[in-house]
C-alpha cells in the first residue's frame, strides 16, 4: 500500500494548476482533500505522474454569498461548509453533509472535491443535481460553467477535461414556500449508500404543491433526478405505492452483496416517500 | 480478590507510549521486504523470472518459490496428509493473495516499486471455493498427491446413538453454514527476521508480534531445518490485539528468515491491510448438520453432528483444530448421554484459517443453539423452556459428557433463570404478541453455551485415528510458566510467558502478586516482553484459549507460595519467630504471637546481603519458577475420549430485535448476558471482555464475512467492504450480569472469559431475527444477516411484483 512514483506540484495560482494538467498530457490529478485520491494512490490503482495539489491556489478557499446562490471554491473543507451560517440558506447540503463519511474525513474532504470524484453513492453529487447547482470549470481555453445536471455523465465520470479544474460551485439558496428532505440508508452508519435521496418541494403562495423533486443516488452510475409533482401526497403509503413504478425505473445496477437491485428499490420507494412528505412538512414551515 | 486498579497498560497506549513492533528497530541496517501475491485463486506456476526486480535500484535480493523449496522444508502438520504447506506457493499457487516472492530492498517504497517486476507465468486452474462443493467427486483437486480435497475425516460415537434415535419420540434435524470471519486487529502482522551462519551453524533471531500457542515454535524450526534452540523469538511487550488471528504469523517469520539468508542483512516486513484483509487468517467457514433425538417432554436424548470445516487452501497448523476445540463441550449446556461426530476439514481456494476469538465455539453453537429452536419448536415450547428442561442441573457437577469433556463447576439453571429474569423475559414475549398484531417483525434469541477455557494441547491428537497415535509419542497438557523475583530492595517482578494482546493481563497479575505476597501494588511490577532464550516457556505457552485467568494466575499463585515462604523464613530470623506461623499483610511480616512486624523489604534484603543468617538449609533464593500443569488434562484416551479444556465456564445471553418491516433494517432492542468465569479477578477488566466480545459476535452475525466471487477473486479485501461494527452499531441496551461458580481445578477458582460471548451472540442474534420473521415463513440458517438478505428471502416467498 505504497503510490507508485509521482511528481508533485502546488500552484498558486488557477492559471498555473492548468498548464501543469495541459503539460502533463492527461497523465496528472488534481490533489484536494484526498480523501478519495490518496487511498486509491496508495493501493496503486491510479498512477498519475504528477499530482497537481490546488490547497494553495489562491481564491479556492471563499465560501461566500453571491446573489441567491451560495458560492464553494475548491480548496473548501466539507467541515467548514457543514459548520459555516452561511450555509443554513441551503438547509439540503446542510442535511446532507453529515452523511459524507466520517467527522475526520470532512474535515480533510472538500465539497468539490467529492463532485469531480463522482461517485455514484456519493451525497454531495445528488444534492447539486437535486438543486440545479451550477459548476465552473476552468481550462486552457478558458472559463465555462457547466449545470450539475449535465456535469455527471457516468460512474467516477464528469466533463470536466483532462487539463480542466472544478474551481467552484453554486448551490441555489432556498426560497420561501422551499422544503428539503434527505435520507440514506447503508450498512453501517458512514458507508456509501445503498440507496438514498435529496429531496424539494416548493409551495405556491396558496400552499399548493408547485413542484415536487427527488433525486436518487447509489442506485445508478450518477444521480438521477425525477419530477414527482404529480404524485405527491400527504399519505405515506399511497405514496410510497405511487413511487414504485418510479424506484424500478430508477434504480439501475445489478447490486451487490451489500444491496441486491430489488432491496435497492425497497430502499428507494420507502426513503422516497418518506422525504417528499417531510420536505413538504418543512415547506409548509418555510412559507 | 475482587476490585482493583485502572488497568496500568493505559497510560502509556493513550499518551502514545505504546512500543509495537513498526515502533521499534531492534537490529540497524534492516532492510525492508514487499510480499508478491498469487492474482490467481488456482495456477500452476510455470515459470518466474526475478531478475528485473533483482535489477531494480535498491533492490538487494529477491526470492521466489525455487529459493523456498531449495532451502526450506514444508511445516510439519498435525495430520498426516499430503497436501505440504511452504510459506510461498510453489508448483502451484491455491488462493489469491498466496506470496509467491519476495523482493528486499531499501524500503517500502522501491520494494514496492521492484515487487510489480518479478514476472511469474501462471497458468490458471478451475477454483473450488465451496465447502460441499469441494467434497464432491469431481470439484477441482488443490493438491495432486492427495487423493481428495479432504485433509482429515474421523468419525467419533459416544454412548447408546442408535437405540437413543430408535427410542426417539421424534427427529429434529438442521442443516446450517457459519461464515469466515476475523477479528481484524488494530495492528497487522509484523516481522523482524535475521539469519546468520554462525561458527557452529545457521541460527536465527526473530521478533515478531506473535502470542501463541508457542507450538508453532518447533513448526517455525522445522520448517527452517533448526534445532529449536537456534531459533530465538521476541515477542514485544504491545501487541495491537489479535483475537487469535496473529497466531498465523509465523509463515511469515519462517519466509523473512529465508529473505534474510539471502539478502544478507535484517529484514523486516509489515503487513498492511490489504494484505492483511486478503491473506492473513481467519476463522474457519462451515457447513453443518444435526439430529437430536427428543423424547416425549422435550428433551435431547442423543445428537448426531457433522461438520465440514472450510480451512482454505492448507491445513495450516494449528488447523484442523476449529473441529476440535470443543470436543469435551460438543453437547453444550446441556445433559445428552450420547453424540457421534463426524468432523471434516476440507481445503478450497480460499485463504487458510485458524484461531480466532470463540475459536470453534461459535461454529459449534451456531448450529446447536439453531438446533434447540428447532427442537422447541417441534415440540410446541417456548424457546426458554426447551432449554430449561435440557440444562445440565447444578448438582451434576463436576459433569462428565459424552466425549469425555470434565465441566468443573457451574449452575446454568441460576444464570439462564438470570438472563432472563434480568430483562423481563415474558414482558419482552408480550411485547411480541404486540408488535405482531400491528404486522412487524418483533424477535427474541437465546444462546445457552459452556465456554471452554486453558486447551488441553492432548486434542490435536485426534484429528489421527487412535490406533495411529504413537505410544510415547502423545500429546497433553496445559502447562504455563511464570518466573517471580524479589530484589534486594523489596520490589517483585513477576516473568510471564503469557504474551498478552492488549488484554492487561500485566494489570491483574501485579494484583494477584501483591494480594498472595500482602504487598501494595506499586512494589510489584510484571514484564510481559516475550524472548524464547530468556522467558520460561513450553509448547502450550501462549495468549489463547482464554489462558491467562485460569493458568498463568495458578503459576502466579504456585510462585509466590514459593517466594512467601523464602521471606517467612528470613523475617523468622529478624523477628525470632517460627516461620510457617507469619503473616505477610500490609507490605510488612507479621508475628501474631508476639505482635511484633518487619518490613518485608527487610526481609528480602536479608536473603540478598545477609544469607549467612538463613537457618541452615534455608534456600537463600528469591527466584521462584512455577509451572503449572493441571492433572486434569490427560491426552485422549483409546475411545478417543478427552478432556479439551481444563475449565468450562458457561454464558447464557437473550436478544430483542426489532425489523423495521420497510427497510428491513435489524435493530437490536436489548440484549442480556450473563456470564459464569469462576472467580472474577477484575470486574472491570472481565466487563471489556464481555463488551468486546459481544461486539464481536454482532460483527459474526449482521455485518462481518469474507466473500468470494464465484470465479475465486476475494470481494472483501477492504474496510469498505469487509464491515466491522463500530461504535456506532454497538449501541445496543446491555444488561450484564456474572455469576461465581468457582473452578476446583484453577488455584483461584477463576476460569477464563476471554471469549464466551464470541460464541453465544452471534446464535443469539440470528434466533432472534429467525423468531421475528418465523410469521412470514423464513428459515435463517446462515449469517450474516442484514436487510438486503432479509428482502431476498422475504421477496423469494412472494410472487407479488411489487418492490416489497
Amino acid at each position: 500500500m505504497k503510490a507508485a512514483p509521482f511528481a508533485y506540484v502546488r500552484p498558486t495560482t488557477v492559471g498555473d494548476a492548468v498548464s501543469e494538467l495541459v503539460d502533463a498530457d492527461g497523465d496528472a490529478k488534481v490533489l484536494a482533500g484526498g480523501q478519495s485520491l490518496v487511498p486509491v494512490l496508495a493501493m496503486r490503482l491510479a498512477r498519475p505522474a504528477i499530482l497537481v495539489d490546488i490547497g494553495a491556489v489562491d481564491g479556492l478557499s471563499s465560501l461566500r454569498r453571491i446573489g441567491d446562490t451560495v458560492e464553494i471554491g475548491a480548496a473548501v473543507r466539507q467541515r467548514r461548509v457543514e459548520r459555516d451560517d452561511l450555509t443554513t440558506s441551503v438547509p439540503l447540503l446542510r442535511m446532507a453533509l453529515p452523511w459524507v463519511g466520517h467527522r475526520e474525513l470532512r474535515s480533510r474532504g472538500t465539497v468539490c472535491g467529492s463532485l469531480a470524484h463522482a461517485d455514484p453513492a456519493a451525497e454531495l453529487p445528488a444534492v447539486a443535481c437535486c438543486l440545479r447547482a451550477e459548476l465552473d470549470v476552468v481550462g486552457p481555453d478558458g472559463a465555462r460553467t457547466v449545470p450539475a445536471l449535465e456535469f455527471f455523465i457516468g460512474a467516477m465520470t464528469t466533463v470536466v477535461g483532462p487539463a480542466e479544474v472544478l474551481v467552484a460551485a453554486r448551490f441555489p439558496v432556498a426560497d420561501r414556500g422551499e422544503g428539503f428532505g434527505f435520507a440514506e440508508l447503508a450498512r453501517r452508519h458512514g458507508d456509501f449508500a445503498l440507496a438514498g435521496v435529496a429531496t424539494r418541494v416548493a409551495l405556491d403562495d396558496a400552499g399548493a404543491v408547485r413542484e415536487a423533486v427527488l433525486c436518487a443516488f447509489g442506485v445508478s452510475d450518477r444521480p438521477v433526478r425525477r419530477d414527482v409533482t404529480d404524485l405527491l401526497t400527504d399519505d405515506e403509503a399511497a405514496l410510497r405505492e405511487a413511487l414504485e413504478p418510479v424506484a424500478t425505473a430508477l434504480v439501475d445496477t445489478a447490486g451487490d452483496a451489500h444491496g441486491s437491485a430489488g432491496y435497492r428499490r425497497r430502499l428507494l420507494t420507502v426513503l422516497a416517500a418518506r422525504e417528499l412528505i417531510a420536505a413538504r412538512r418543512r415547506a409548509e414551515e418555510a412559507r | 480478590m475482587t476490585g482493583g486498579p485502572a488497568r496500568i497498560e493505559d497510560g502509556p497506549l493513550l499518551c502514545g507510549r505504546g512500543r509495537f513492533l513498526d515502533d521499534t528497530d531492534p537490529l540497524p541496517g534492516t532492510l525492508v521486504a514487499a510480499v508478491v501475491r498469487s492474482p490467481h485463486p488456482h495456477a500452476h506456476v510455470r515459470g518466474i523470472d526475478l531478475s528485473r526486480a533483482l535489477a531494480h535500484p535498491g533492490v538487494t535480493a529477491v526470492i521466489g518459490p525455487d529459493e523456498v523449496t531449495a532451502a526450506l522444508r514444508p511445516f510439519p502438520l498435525s495430520v498426516r496428509t499430503p497436501m505440504p504447506y511452504y510459506p510461498t506457493g510453489t508448483d502451484r499457487v491455491r488462493y489469491v493473495g498466496e506470496p509467491v516472492a519476495v523482493v528486499i530492498a531499501t524500503d517500502r517504497y522501491t520494494a514496492e516499486d521492484a515487487a510489480e517486476l518479478v514476472e511469474v507465468r501462471y497458468e490458471p486452474l478451475p477454483a473450488v471455493l465451496d465447502t460441499r462443493e469441494a467434497l464432491e467427486d469431481d470439484a477441482p483437486r488443490l493438491h495432486g498427491e492427495a487423493d481428495s480435497n479432504v485433509a482429515t475425516d474421523r468419525t467419533f460415537h459416544f454412548g447408546p446413538i442408535e437405540e437413543e434415535f430408535a427410542a426417539a419420540a421424534r427427529v429434529v434435524r438442521g442443516e446450517y453454514t457459519f461464515p469466515r470471519y476475523s477479528s481484524v486487529p488494530m495492528e497487522c502482522y509484523s516481522v523482524v527476521a535475521e539469519w546468520r551462519d554462525e561458527e557452529d551453524g545457521p541460527a536465527v533471531e526473530a521478533w515478531a508480534n506473535f502470542h501463541g500457542p508457542f507450538t508453532m515454535v518447533p513448526v517455525v524450526a522445522g520448517a527452517l531445518g533448526l534445532p529449536v534452540s537456534r531459533f530465538r523469538l521476541h515477542v514485544p511487550a504491545d501487541i495491537g490485539g489479535s483475537f487469535g488471528i496473529k497466531s498465523a504469523v509465523y509463515p511469515y517469520v519462517t519466509l523473512m528468515a529465508l529473505a534474510s539468508k539471502h539478502a544478507g542483512r535484517p529484514v523486516r516486513w509489515t503487513e498492511d491491510r490489504t494484505e492483511h484483509l486478503l491473506a492473513s487468517s481467519s476463522g474457519a467457514d462451515r457447513a453443518m448438520a444435526f439430529e437430536a433425538a427428543v423424547d416425549g417432554d422435550g428433551r435431547v436424548r442423543a445428537l448426531r453432528v457433522d461438520l465440514v470445516d472450510n480451512v482454505g487452501a492448507y491445513l495450516r497448523p494449528p488447523e484442523p483444530s476449529t473441529l476440535y476445540r470443543c470436543f469435551g463441550n460438543l453437547t453444550g449446556a446441556y445433559r445428552i448421554g450420547a453424540v457421534e461426530l463426524r468432523a471434516r476439514a476440507v481445503v478450497t481456494n480460499k485463504a487458510p484459517t485458524g484461531l480466532n476469538r470463540g475459536f470453534g465455539g461459535q461454529q459449534l453453537y451456531f448450529g446447536l443453539e439453531r438446533l434447540m429452536d428447532a427442537v422447541a419448536a417441534a415440540c410446541d415450547l417456548d424457546p426458554a423452556e426447551a432449554r430449561r428442561r435440557n440444562l445440565i442441573g447444578a448438582d451434576a457437577f463436576p459433569y462428565r459428557t459424552p466425549s469425555g469433556g470434565v465441566y468443573d463447576s457451574g449452575d446454568y439453571p441460576r444464570a439462564f433463570e438470570l438472563a432472563l429474569s434480568q430483562v423481563d423475559y415474558p414482558a419482552l414475549r408480550a411485547r411480541q404478541v404486540e408488535a405482531r398484531g400491528r404486522g412487524e417483525f418483533y424477535g427474541i434469541g437465546i444462546a445457552a453455551v459452556v465456554d471452554p477455557s486453558g486447551t488441553n494441547i492432548g486434542y490435536v491428537g485426534l484429528a489421527t485415528p487412535a490406533a495411529d497415535r504413537a505410544s510415547g509419542r502423545g500429546k497433553s497438557g496445559s502447562t504455563e510458566h511464570v518466573r517471580v523475583s524479589v530484589d534486594a530492595q523489596g520490589v517483585v517482578t513477576a516473568l510471564l510467558g503469557s504474551v498478552p494482546q492488549g488484554q492487561g493481563h500485566a494489570t491483574v497479575a501485579r494484583q494477584i502478586v501483591a494480594d498472595q505476597l500482602g504487598l501494595p501494588t506499586t512494589s510489584v511490577r510484571v514484564v510481559i516482553d516475550m524472548d524464547t532464550a530468556t522467558t520460561p516457556w513450553t509448547v502450550t505457552s501462549g495468549s489463547y484459549s482464554s489462558r491467562f485467568a485460569p493458568l498463568v494466575t495458578s503459576a502466579l499463585v504456585e510462585a509466590t507460595d514459593r517466594i512467601a515462604a523464602t521471606i517467612r523464613t528470613a523475617a523468622g530470623v529478624l523477628l525470632d519467630a517460627k516461620a510457617e506461623t507469619l503473616e505477610l499483610a500490609g507490605g510488612e511480616v507479621h508475628d501474631p504471637a508476639s505482635g511484633q512486624s518487619v518490613a518485608f523489604r527487610h526481609a528480602a534484603g536479608l536473603v540478598h546481603w545477609d544469607p549467612g543468617a538463613l537457618p541452615p538449609g534455608a534456600p537463600a533464593s528469591l527466584y521462584a519458577e512455577a509451572a503449572f500443569s493441571p492433572p486434569q488434562a490427560q491426552g485422549p484416551t483409546e475411545d478417543d475420549q478427552i478432556n479439551s479444556s481444563l475449565c468450562y465456564g458457561f454464558v447464557a445471553e437473550v436478544v430483542a430485535v426489532r425489523i423495521d418491516p420497510l427497510t428491513l433494517e435489524i435493530r437490536i432492542e436489548q440484549v442480556s448476558s450473563v456470564h459464569d468465569a469462576g472467580t472474577i479477578l477484575n470486574p472491570q477488566l472481565l466487563d471489556g471482555q464481555v463488551h468486546g466480545a459481544l461486539v464481536h459476535g454482532l460483527g459474526g452475525a449482521l455485518y462481518e464475512e469474507f466473500r468470494y466471487a464465484d470465479s475465486g477473486q476475494p470481494t472483501s479485501a477492504t474496510f469498505m467492504d469487509y464491515l466491522c461494527p463500530t461504535a456506532a452499531e454497538a449501541d445496543f441496551p446491555l444488561v450484564s450480569s456474572h455469576l461465581e461458580t468457582p473452578s476446583p481445578f484453577t488455584r483461584l477458582g477463576a476460569k477464563g472469559c476471554g471469549e464466551g460471548s464470541s460464541m453465544s451472540m452471534p446464535v443469539a442474534i440470528a434466533n432472534a431475527v429467525a423468531d421475528a420473521l418465523a410469521p412470514a415463513g423464513v428459515e435463517i440458517t446462515s449469517l450474516p444477516l442484514h436487510g438486503s438478505l432479509l428482502h431476498d428471502l422475504l421477496s423469494a416467498r412472494t410472487s407479488d411484483r411489487g418492490v416489497f
